[in-house]
């Protein structure tokens, strides 16, 4: 059996403690009534109040919004393809420079992503805006999709398929009827990811941005590079919520499709 | 397995879209910075010269190779600034994924060891930081050190300290955010390998006679192995370009190579400086990174 030391449970609790503590002082500041960050003046909301005057934050939040719906969308699309081939087409030919190029997005800077990309849309005299960021972005999210959709498409049942096909589903109609279903959760797992790393990601948006196409983590970055602001805490802690909740929401969410899923894998 | 024919327009289609957007959208622009890693600043639009173009035909072409050179690598290579910008992002980064890796190690070991039901849970608390942007987790750090900040108010509770020190703009804050931001990058593989460690062997060793000690230097730890590998070089890899941490919590005196290329790009509009930065890092980086995408072929293909 399984025994939990009192080491394994300290490293534990210190460990998650490490993870949230920073983010609970970020989101208690931020109802601070006083402007001096650090001095406590109270319990407000004051700064929530003042961000709904902020034009130029709204826009931002909602170019980003945008933003990360286009990409997320794109990038599972093209990230789903991708693990479908490698998964399924065996040895293509070049498929080993095809697999280097998921994997090594994964880990490369983003400095370098972001300048590689600006420097091929400054080579073909492309107007830098929303959509060139649009692109960037699902470049650098389609990997991450393709690594989640490839460990699905790994341990998938191919009885399930072969038995679709001796029934006469033709190739297609076996994909869209049989297999895009069972994928599915870990294709919505990979859109939400996605959607995230856009909403998040400040250094390939700045380097592809153009004018009118200020996303948010460039807005905040621009603020917060001076110092401590407190409708920056504000606007922060707004965004850990709504990302919080979606991601405990689509967690559950997995739980019980995984849970329906179980029987029909077996 | 057959495949039958009728699908072969479909499959090849599968194959091609998403190939040619990585050809055009991640292979195209690295050969392209190459390029203009080797080409001159100039004034003008776009700010580098030869300005490569098929107009010319056969001649432009030649003497477009003709005017390339290796002067910004030679540049990088005499001035100080650039060297010791590399050295220091490679010590910062094995520094911190040393750190990182003791750190981590018996957190996943704890929760890999904790009842089924309670390691999902944990491993979605681990992971949900790592959701929210890299931004604001960074600047909550910035908040807590602060010179007046929550930090040193503890300390300062304590008397752990006297006078409260200055975290930001030094090598420590930028330890502190790096530590912080990837620590589910190493919890994640390594409690993927724990997890599936064979408890018998374990016991096995109990039942010997081995002190625990020793069973887990020499079973846990080398079955382990694969796990620290990936947590590793999953954190290594990006912290060595990593610019968001350095540029809020660091100092502005020894900037790592991250800053470096956004500085020449985006302060000093040195496009052909940057470009050669960012390839010598790409350089540094090649092995660790053909490591990462060996290890991540095999660990797919086990499964």
């Amino acid at each position: 059996m399984r025994k939990v030391s009192a080491f394994n449970v300290v490293a534990i609790v210190i460990g998650i403690a490490f993870l949230y503590l920073p983010i609970a002082v970020l989101v208690i500041y931020s109802f601070n009534a006083s402007r001096l960050v650090t001095v406590w003046g109270g319990w407000s909301t004051r700064w929530y109040a003042e961000l709904l005057h902020d034009e130029a934050l709204l826009d931002s939040a909602f170019i980003s919004i945008r933003l990360a719906l286009t990409a997320a969308t794109a990038a599972t699309i093209l990230g789903t393809l991708a693990a479908l081939a490698l998964v399924r087409f065996g040895r293509f030919r070049g498929r080993l420079l095809f697999a280097s190029m998921i994997y090594a997005p994964l880990v490369m800077p983003e400095v370098i992503t972001g300048l590689s990309l600006l420097l091929l849309f400054v080579a073909v005299a492309v107007d830098r805006g929303f959509w060139t960021v649009a692109i960037a972005h699902t470049t650098m999210a389609m990997c991450f999709v393709t690594v989640i959709v490839q460990s699905r498409l790994v341990d998938f049942d191919m009885r399930l398929e072969e038995a679709a096909m001796d029934l006469g589903a033709p190739p297609l109609r076996t994909f869209f009827g049989v297999t895009l279903p069972l994928i599915l959760p870990a294709i919505a797992a990979a859109w939400m990811l996605a959607f995230a790393l856009s909403l998040d990601d400040l250094v390939i948006a700045s380097f592809t941005t153009g004018p009118g196409a200020t996303t948010l983590p460039i807005r905040i970055y621009s603020q917060v590079r001076l110092g401590v602001k407190p409708e920056m805490n504000a606007v922060c802690s707004i965004m850990i919520a709504v990302v919080g909740v979606a991601v405990i929401a689509a967690s559950l969410l997995g739980k019980l499709t995984g849970a329906r899923g179980t029987p029909a894998r077996l | 397995m057959k495949k039958p024919p009728a699908s072969s327009l479909w499959q090849r289609l599968v194959v091609r879209i998403p190939y040619a957007w990585l050809l055009i959208f991640f292979l195209v622009p690295f050969l392209i910075v190459l390029k203009i890693s080797l080409s001159q600043t100039a004034i003008a639009q776009p700010p580098y010269t030869p300005v490569f173009s098929l107009v010319g035909g056969w001649r432009g072409l030649a003497a477009f190779f003709s005017e390339l050179s290796l002067d910004n690598y030679r540049l990088i290579g005499s001035d100080s600034l650039y060297v010791l910008s590399y050295v220091k992002s490679l010590e910062i980064a094995a520094f911190a994924t040393l750190v990182l890796l003791v750190i981590g190690y018996p957190i996943a070991y704890g929760i890999a060891r904790t009842p089924r039901r309670i390691q999902a849970l944990l491993i979605l608390l681990t992971m949900l930081p790592f959701w929210t942007s890299l931004l604001i987790r960074i600047y909550a750090w910035m908040n807590i050190l602060q010179r007046d900040g929550p930090l040193n108010d503890a300390l300062m509770a304590l008397s752990i300290v006297k006078a409260p020190p200055a975290w930001l703009s030094t090598d420590t804050a930028i330890y502190i955010g790096i530590v912080y931001s990837y620590l589910p990058f190493m919890v994640l593989p390594l409690y993927a390998t724990l997890e599936k460690l064979d408890e018998s062997l374990l016991e096995a060793a109990a039942d010997l006679g081995c002190p625990r000690w020793k069973t887990f230097w020499l079973i846990t730890l080398p079955l382990s192995s694969a796990g620290m590998l990936a947590g590793v070089l999953l954190c290594f890899i990006p912290i060595v370009g990593e610019f968001v941490i350095p540029d809020l919590l660091g100092g502005s005196q020894s900037p790592m190579i991250g800053q470096t290329i956004w500085m020449e790009f985006f302060g000093n509009k040195d496009w052909p400086a940057a470009s050669a930065v960012a390839v010598l890092l790409v350089c540094v980086l090649v092995t660790p990174i053909v490591i990462y995408q060996n290890q991540a072929m095999r660990a797919l293909e086990r499964e």
